[in-house]
């Protein structure tokens, strides 16, 4: 086997969100990213050189435009959607969701941010933090993203002064004891120049952490996912009903968290049953177990009614079952949400309707201030609400499982995703 | 690494797994569209790995445009023979014969664009309600800011300012009488990964992958296929070369590389080092910045 495939046969994925105002240099830091790990081919900065001197005369290469892909974005010179890009170094492969900083776009920081394993923020080392740093960090802990990397961009234009980097040090600390945030990271960097990016720099001899590259390699995400809840949304049904799988029935879906293994004794919800694993396979294999985020299909012992929707638990810690969930919520339609209003719900594999019947408060994302008084809740803005379900739903709290915790709301007019919820 | 923890082509490979079985669950017709190429294969064998032992629970498609290779036609059926699945044929010729498009003229003359109409019109005739592709975000900038789940109108198009959000793992497939979802699976998958997940999982993919002598002519830097439908420019000569398909699509605008690569370690090698993306060869994408993204908005693949 050649070098390059037995090193790419053991890479582990990264989903990395970036979020920063507008001017803060994130697409050049992209940019960066993708040209230091050679993502960028020669075709695609033949293009963006053509398309760079179209719109200024600048001479730099205008690397957002390697983000900026529709037609109106390059127009405009605007970000209008969460844009996916993609780059590989020996160690991991990356996927970036690039989402765009202005205010009436939370919605799509929101959408990045629900996959994502770590948090980008950029800070203007000139600017320091500033209101739009507290509403991408508050989104972030929302999500429960579980690893933050404070990249304090600009540092050429301070004169790589490390007060400069200390001060934002301390007033982003400030911030981040009202979230919750696991772990925060701080790099200083010029996106521009390249310092600590991928090299190290040169201008700051006083700096002795990892660079943001290194920091990428490297944080450790195995334990992103829940490993101790064994959860399984089952999402269809197998019956073959050939002569050969005559009597064949498996429960195919994604583990959603912990660990399934053939005999483990295992709880189906909402029924109740309980039943034992006979085996767990693939196209290829028989596996003894299998665990988050693998998709299989299950076999059990018992002939117990199954369908999409159902859940096959692990027996030490059941998840919750209710009607009635309270979810913090993001609002996500063009039409504010109507109290008292029916939408349909998904969650997991689960497609159901519900009745918002209380708005609780909303919160201010600028101060993180609650409003109880105002129950108007419109698009971009963050609220907790209770919701009333048509039938039972099988969950954990989002703090603890963000697959089993969270849900969307459907407006039943227009189809739209109106909201994107999780559940407390 | 630890013992539980996928690498990132089994993540990448369950997450297409997952999605697949989510249009089983979903949507009352779906169907599968199949080139030949390299992508359309791995989407079938992720088709199969996501519901065995029983069959895939949905047809394949092939929007044949008559400027093929006829290796990758004769690898169609070969396949199709051995899995026992069926694949729908439509023909771009039939599309023209009915005098909905008026072929093209000259020697840049590509029936690629027709595809479109051929495709819709086969997805309103079959009633299809969701079309699942191997598009990935990483071919081009406009693919970039496509979803999972894709909605188009009436008309087959796509609005790209105007897209539902997708967060987590939930994919909304909802839509009105009429409207349809284009789907990809694939989404998240490099040119390399397509590469590396072939090679892992030992899939067959069609000889024009691999090295062959072929008469070849070099057009605005791009060797092209000679092909009888082709029609040379007078400073055009076309010559006998070893090369490769890097990608298969129509032969008029589906450039070859010059390569002697004979095994799948020598294509990845290839792909690690190149430095022009795959699509860098496809003529399709060259008659303007925007070119993909309106051929997809009028509801391209």
């Amino acid at each position: 086997m050649s070098e390059t495939t037995s090193g790419y046969l053991n890479m582990e994925l990264l989903r990395f969100t970036t979020a920063g105002s507008v001017d803060d240099g994130k697409s050049t830091l992209i940019g960066r990213l993708l040209y230091d790990s050679k993502a960028i081919f020669e075709d695609q900065m033949e293009a963006i050189e053509k398309a760079s001197k179209k719109v200024s005369d600048d001479e730099d290469v205008n690397l957002a435009l390697l983000t900026d892909g529709l037609r109106a974005e390059r127009e405009q010179g605007i970000t209008i959607d969460v844009a996916y890009r993609y780059f590989a170094t020996p160690r991991r492969k990356f996927i970036i969701a690039d989402t765009p900083g202005h205010v009436q776009y939370t919605r799509n920081m929101v959408t990045g941010a629900s996959t994502a394993n770590v948090a980008l923020i950029l800070i203007d080392a000139r600017n320091g933090v500033i209101e739009q740093t507290l509403r991408h960090s508050f989104i972030a802990s929302l999500l429960q993203i579980p690893h933050m990397i404070v990249c304090v961009n600009k540092m050429d234009l301070v004169d790589f002064k490390e007060d400069v980097f200390d001060d934002i040090k301390i007033q982003f600390n400030k911030i981040a004891s009202k979230l919750d945030i696991k772990d925060i990271r701080f790099v200083p960097i010029s996106a521009k120049m390249g310092d600590n990016v991928v090299d190290r720099s040169k201008n700051m001899e006083w700096y002795d952490g990892p660079t943001l590259m290194y920091l990428l390699e490297t944080i450790h995400i195995v334990s992103d996912y829940n490993h101790s809840l064994g959860r399984f949304p089952v999402q269809y049904v197998i019956r073959p009903q050939s002569d050969k799988f005559h009597d064949y029935r498996g429960y195919a879906g994604r583990i959603a968290s912990g660990i399934f293994e053939k005999g483990q004794k295992v709880k189906v919800l909402p029924s109740g049953h309980t039943s034992t694993i006979k085996a767990i396979t693939t196209m290829n294999e028989e596996l003894e177990s299998a665990y988050a985020p693998q998709s299989v299909a299950i076999n059990l012992e018992d002939d117990i009614d199954i369908s999409r929707g159902d859940m096959i638990a692990g027996e030490n810690k059941e998840p919750e079952i209710s009607r009635n969930i309270d979810v913090m919520i993001c609002w996500l339609g063009e039409t504010p949400l109507r109290l008292q209003g029916k939408y349909g719900l998904k969650h997991t594999t689960n497609d159901l309707r519900c009745i918002v019947s209380e708005v609780k408060y909303k919160i201010d994302v600028n101060t993180l201030d609650k409003n109880y008084d105002d129950k108007s809740i419109k698009l971009n803005e963050i609220a907790r609400i209770s919701l009333k379900l048509t039938k039972p739903v099988v969950y954990d709290p989002y703090k603890i499982n963000r697959v089993t915790g969270s849900v969307i709301l459907i407006d039943e007019a227009t189809n739209n995703t109106v909201c994107a919820g999780m559940i407390i | 690494m630890s013992n539980y923890h996928l690498t990132h082509l089994r993540e990448l490979e369950s997450e297409s797994i997952y999605v697949m079985r989510e249009v089983a669950a979903q949507f009352e017709n779906p169907v599968l569209l199949f080139s030949g190429g390299k992508d359309s294969i791995v989407m079938f064998h992720l088709a199969r790995k996501a519901f065995w032992p029983a069959k895939v629970p949905f047809p394949l498609m092939h929007i044949d445009t008559g400027h093929n290779f006829k290796e990758t036609i004769e690898f169609r059926d070969r396949l199709m023979e051995k899995t026992g699945a069926t694949c729908i044929v439509r023909y771009v010729q039939d599309t023209i014969d009915q005098g909905k498009v008026v072929e093209e003229t000259g020697v840049n003359a590509s029936r690629n664009i027709f595809q479109t109409i051929t495709l819709l019109d086969a997805i309103e005739e079959l009633k299809f309600d969701a079309a699942l592709g191997g598009g990935r975000r990483d071919e081009e900038k406009a693919r970039a800011k496509e979803r999972f789940f894709s909605h188009r109108d009436e008309f087959g198009q796509w609005d790209p300012k105007n897209q539902r959000p997708e967060l987590w793992n939930m994919f909304n497939g909802k839509k009105r009488l009429g409207e349809h979802f284009r789907v990809f699976p694939i989404s998240n998958w490099t040119e390399m990964d397509v590469w590396q997940y072939i090679y892992m999982e030992n899939i067959e993919i069609p000889n024009l992958y691999f090295t062959h002598k072929r008469e070849v002519f070099l057009r605005d830097g791009v060797w092209l296929a000679k092909a009888p439908f082709m029609k040379l420019k007078d400073s055009e000569k076309v010559e006998i070369r070893d090369v490769r398909c890097r990608t298969i699509g129509d032969i008029t605008c589906t450039g070859v590389t010059l390569s002697k690569a004979d095994n799948l370690e020598d294509i990845i090698d290839e792909v690690a080092a190149t430095r022009e993306t795959e699509r860098g060869g496809r003529a399709d994408d060259k008659r303007s910045d925007a070119a993909m993204e309106d051929r997809k908005k009028e509801g391209y693949f």
